[in-house]
């Protein structure tokens, strides 16, 4: 435990949705799995996230929104994070989201998407098989 | 980005660059000493601030508006915040950047959080690293906020030019911080805050230790302020800046140079210890023999003083 | 037969007939277990209830400590208000919503308002970009509020309105809806939650920090008592602390601790007790565990009036009553096999109704999904009907008393919640604790600890972690148009060309002086609401003055 690279994960909660139960049981199951879990609490701009997404280098950015802004939010992050030319960032979004929004999402960078009844191992898991770096 | 680009472009205060060389450095990833010995002669320009205090105190929430003051001074601020890594799964909650996500979108102002990640003695080595490193970015403050508790706090303090101490009333155990004996790492108090019931005793309880303290016989040596403050609404901030600055001064080129050798030395012995530790480590058969060693001492057929020579003789041997 | 000779033929049961066969064939679990981690026991007998005194503890309905419930007749008289709760997108949306509510026989109006209403920016705010009319209806001024009330009138409905941190504004802007109605402020019936605390500590729209929230709500209980008398000022609420993942007691704990918090800083206001506590009511959640929410019921309801009247000194009856509002628990709503949800809701309704609800919502099927739709809300609101007209739980008044299970459930779900207040009083109260993080970080060790049961499947969701099939996705859910956004910022741009804007400058610069003194602010809130100035412009003008509130960690 002492040497090495850990997995770095920034969970946020784009928007003004302050509904944060699952963002912060998701925060603990991966602080449980070993990661550095960062969090930076309710009513972030997408530009606010990627900015310390950046700061804190993570391999990952864990969105969440209940409220039904999804569409708009995590696109916003994928391609803020796009533009500043940074590719080795896994994004991915949890919440009240119908799956018909699922094709969009990913299309815009939203690498996995996971709805209300997700275990908090199949997060863990899908983290460990996909960062990138 | 190769390494040579990353050291180059964090000198210029990239942001990326700065934030991926920490990452270098923290997880001592191939390349991280040639890094640092790139920027090492970058540093010492900053004024490295240490924050220290229980939790509940109140830290975070002064880093945030310490850096707010020193922005409006036209400084720029890099924060290092520690939080504890857990035991059992190696993993950390880093909340603090939580109360200074404001500052985000500010150039001026670089947030990273840390996990203490459970290393022996190492902790005071990952946050030198990033201290390091922010200050050859050229970040004219470097806040370093710590756990809260326990002999890290001392050990984080050591890396500061100044460090502050905070504490509060009411959280039932004010003298927590003199009794653990600490006391004397404070260059300045904070008591924050100041609208709980309680302050005075906690002044008087700081104002005694202090006293009681060997350093306040000594003619011409600082004397540490005691300041009140309400983090929460920025109230005694700007006078927490003006003491630290007042600190900065009154060690002069002198007391810096010597607070700065003491980290070096420090610093250096603990690298040199590691690096014996990996050195003996790295032998053939020397984990054997130290577990053969250690079940030789548990059994009382040798002591440990023995048995940690004959370790140490298979290393020069 | 006498208790001892009950408590010898009770152990011979036990540890006879009972062992012989646990030993043959174990129980399903080693433990059982309630919400709170409470171990439940295979029997319950009168031992279990020997401490309890009936007329002291229970006594009769509509009598102290209200125990058996808060009116003589209980649904005898008339049956619980059925609330559903709605709102989205513009206010016309919304309007038709609730006039097709009130078609279907629903009884009382519930208004959800948009997440930028609820933290007091106006449609066009950089924040509220992709937020407006989404959880609810987006309002900015007072002509949307007109809009939402077009062709309803306000003497003859009961509304509640979520609403939080701006709840002065919403109020103020009903009245003035009211007034241009021609009914005057004491005619009005209905409920603000207003109930901040629980925003910091669960729910997340806080705006302000809390102690000038704290004097927006007592001038809000100040105003209504002089001039809207039949009012609810606020709906102290544990539904959303529940939702956050609390166990039943620490819902009735939690809550209960920040109405103390309430009543102690309308009595530092100046206030007398029983001027304004008759007007305090409350919000539950209602979830699986039918027997525990029955008791928790029924537990909150004596604790208030012991609190009141002990504590508080209260005089009037009314102080002492606490009446609820409830809604079923959303968290426990699957997007796996949605329409189980449909049984879910139903247990969680009935013991709401048994254990003395004022007023119900039930959740749809759909809401794990997206908002509901109309079929959904339809069948949620059947629910309520069956219960109340075919299951015959509303006939006779609090029947589950006297089950021993009940009885020893209720008095130690009540001396649990003291344990967590006096706690709480320890650390110098509810605003104090939450300041600390404390209620915080209870709430989210037990939201981890049910994921975790979950995940380990010590705790059975059937079609989640148990009994799953594989789906098609559904379909069919609402989709809010997505150009409400553009339409309310339209809506606002010709506002703020065709308003007044002398007199709303006035409105707003004497708000602001008033909030920088002590006056209450009822009076110039109602005046900037009068003048058009919106949501966005009213709270920025407090914002600037209050400042906001910054969380503690996580």
């Amino acid at each position: 435990m002492d040497e090495g690279r850990k997995i770095r994960v920034l969970v946020a909660k784009p928007g003004l949705d302050g509904h944060d139960r699952g963002a912060k049981v998701i925060a603990r199951a991966l602080r449980d799995a070993g990661m550095e879990v960062i969090y930076t609490g309710l009513r972030q701009t997408p530009e606010q996230i990627v900015a310390a997404a950046i700061q804190e280098d993570v391999d990952v950015v864990a969105l969440s929104s209940l409220s039904g802004a999804h569409g708009y939010l995590f696109p916003k992050v994928a391609k803020l994070l796009k533009e500043r030319g940074i590719d080795d960032v896994l994004v991915i979004g949890g919440g009240v989201i119908p799956e018909d929004d699922f094709p969009e999402l990913k299309a815009a960078g939203i690498a996995e998407v996971f709805t209300p009844g997700t275990s908090t191992a199949e997060v863990i898991d899908y983290i460990r098989e996909h960062i990138k770096r | 980005m190769a390494l040579e680009d990353i050291v180059r472009r964090a000198l210029a205060r990239e942001v990326r660059a700065v934030s991926r060389l920490i990452s270098i450095i923290e997880d001592r990833l191939e390349g991280f000493e040639r890094a640092y010995a790139e920027i090492y002669p970058h540093t010492g320009r900053a004024h490295i601030i240490g924050i220290t205090g229980p939790p509940g105190s109140g830290k975070s929430t002064l880093v945030d508006k310490l850096a707010m003051e020193y922005r409006k001074r036209g400084l720029t601020v890099g924060v290092v915040a520690v939080d504890p890594t857990s035991p059992f799964s190696g993993g950390a909650l880093l909340g603090d950047r939580l109360r200074m996500q404001r500052h985000v979108l500010d150039d001026g102002v670089f947030i990273r959080s840390m996990g203490t990640r459970g290393r022996l003695g190492g902790l005071s080595r990952a946050t030198s690293g990033a201290v390091d490193v922010l200050d050859a970015a050229g970040y004219d403050v470097v806040l370093i906020e710590t756990v809260g508790v326990g002999q890290s706090e001392v050990e984080i303090a050591s890396l500061a030019d100044t460090v502050v101490l905070i504490q509060v009333p009411g959280l039932g155990d004010d003298i927590q911080v003199i009794k653990a004996g600490i006391m004397e790492i404070g260059d300045l108090f904070v008591v924050n805050k100041k609208d709980r019931p309680g302050v005075e005793r906690v002044m008087a309880e700081i104002r005694t230790a202090l006293e009681l303290s060997e350093m306040s016989c000594v003619e011409g040596s600082w004397v540490p302020p005691i300041l009140l403050t309400m983090a929460e609404t920025g109230e005694g901030v700007a006078e927490v800046v003006d003491a630290c600055g007042e600190h900065l001064k009154h060690l002069g080129e002198e007391g810096l140079a010597e607070r700065r050798l003491r980290r070096a030395r420090a610093e250096t012995m603990e690298i040199a210890s590691q690096r014996i530790w990996q050195g003996l480590s790295e032998r053939p058969g020397a984990s054997e023999e130290a577990q053969r060693l250690a079940e030789a001492v548990a059994a009382r057929k040798a002591d440990p003083y023995s048995a940690a020579a004959a370790l140490y003789r298979l290393l020069v041997q | 037969m006498s208790q001892d000779e009950l408590r010898k033929e009770f152990s011979r049961w036990k540890s006879g007939t009972y062992e012989k066969a646990r030993s043959r064939f174990a129980e399903r679990k080693e433990r059982f277990e309630g919400s709170s981690g409470r171990e439940i026991e295979p029997l319950y007998t009168p031992l279990h209830t020997e401490q309890i005194d009936y007329l002291r503890d229970l006594g009769f309905p509509g009598e102290y400590p209200y125990t058996r419930g808060v009116q003589p007749t209980m649904y005898r008289g008339r049956l619980w208000t059925m609330r559903q709760y709605a709102g989205f997108g513009t206010a016309e949306e919304s309007n038709a919503r609730y006039k097709y509510l009130l078609g279907q026989g629903q009884t009382g109006l519930s208004v959800a308002f948009d997440l930028p209403t609820q933290i007091g920016y106006d449609s066009d705010h950089e924040l509220a970009e992709g937020e407006v009319g989404k959880v609810g209806v987006a309002i900015d001024s007072l002509l949307d509020m007109e809009t939402l009330f077009d062709g309803i009138p306000l003497e003859k409905v009961s509304t509640s309105m979520t609403i939080n941190a701006p709840a002065a504004i919403l109020l103020a802007m009903y009245i003035v809806v009211a007034e241009k109605q021609g009914v005057s402020p004491d005619k009005l019936n209905g409920t603000i939650q207003n109930d901040i605390l629980k925003e910091y500590a669960a729910r997340g729209t806080y705006i302000f920090p809390p102690k000038p929230s704290m004097r927006l709500i007592t001038n809000i209980f100040e105003y209504c008592s002089a001039n809207v008398p039949r009012w609810n000022t606020i709906s102290i609420s544990g539904y959303h602390i529940r939702e956050a993942g609390a166990t039943a007691v620490q819902e009735v704990a939690f809550t209960l601790a920040d109405g103390i918090a309430y009543v102690e800083a309308a009595i530092k206001a100046g206030l007398n007790v029983d001027d304004f506590a008759p007007r305090l009511s409350f919000f539950f959640n209602s979830h699986n565990d039918i027997l525990e929410e029955v008791a928790k019921f029924r537990a909150a309801r004596r604790l208030w009036a012991r609190i009141m009247k002990d504590r508080f000194g209260a005089k009037d009856r009314k102080s002492m009553q606490l009446r609820f509002h409830t809604q079923t628990a959303g968290s426990t709503l699957t997007a796996q096999q949605p329409d189980n949800n449909i049984v879910r809701v139903t247990l969680q309704a009935l013991a709401a109704v048994l254990g003395g609800t004022q007023s119900l919502h039930t959740n749809s099927r759909d809401e794990a999904l997206a908002l509901p739709s109309e079929d959904s809300v339809r069948i949620a609101l059947r629910t309520q009907q069956i219960i109340a007209y075919e299951s015959g739980v509303a006939d006779t008044i609090d029947p589950l008393a006297g089950s021993y299970y009940i009885e020893a459930l209720t008095d130690g779900i009540e001396k649990a919640v003291m344990e967590y207040i006096e706690k709480i009083d320890e650390m110098g109260g509810a605003v104090s604790a939450i300041e600390r993080g404390y209620i915080q970080k209870e709430i989210e060790d037990s939201a981890y600890r049910y994921q975790m049961e979950i995940e380990s499947k010590e705790r059975i969701i059937v079609g989640l972690n148990e009994f799953t099939t594989e789906e098609e996705p559904p379909k069919d859910l609402l989709k809010v148009d997505p150009a409400v956004g553009e339409r309310q910022k339209a809506k606002l741009l010709e506002l703020r060309a065709t308003r007044d804007g002398s007199r709303v400058e006035a409105s707003l610069g004497a708000l602001r002086k008033a909030a920088e003194g002590d006056a209450n602010l009822m009076p110039f809130i109602l005046d900037a609401v009068r003048a058009y100035a919106t949501l966005g412009e009213i709270c920025g003008v407090l914002r600037a003055v209050f400042g906001e509130y910054k969380p503690s960690g996580v």
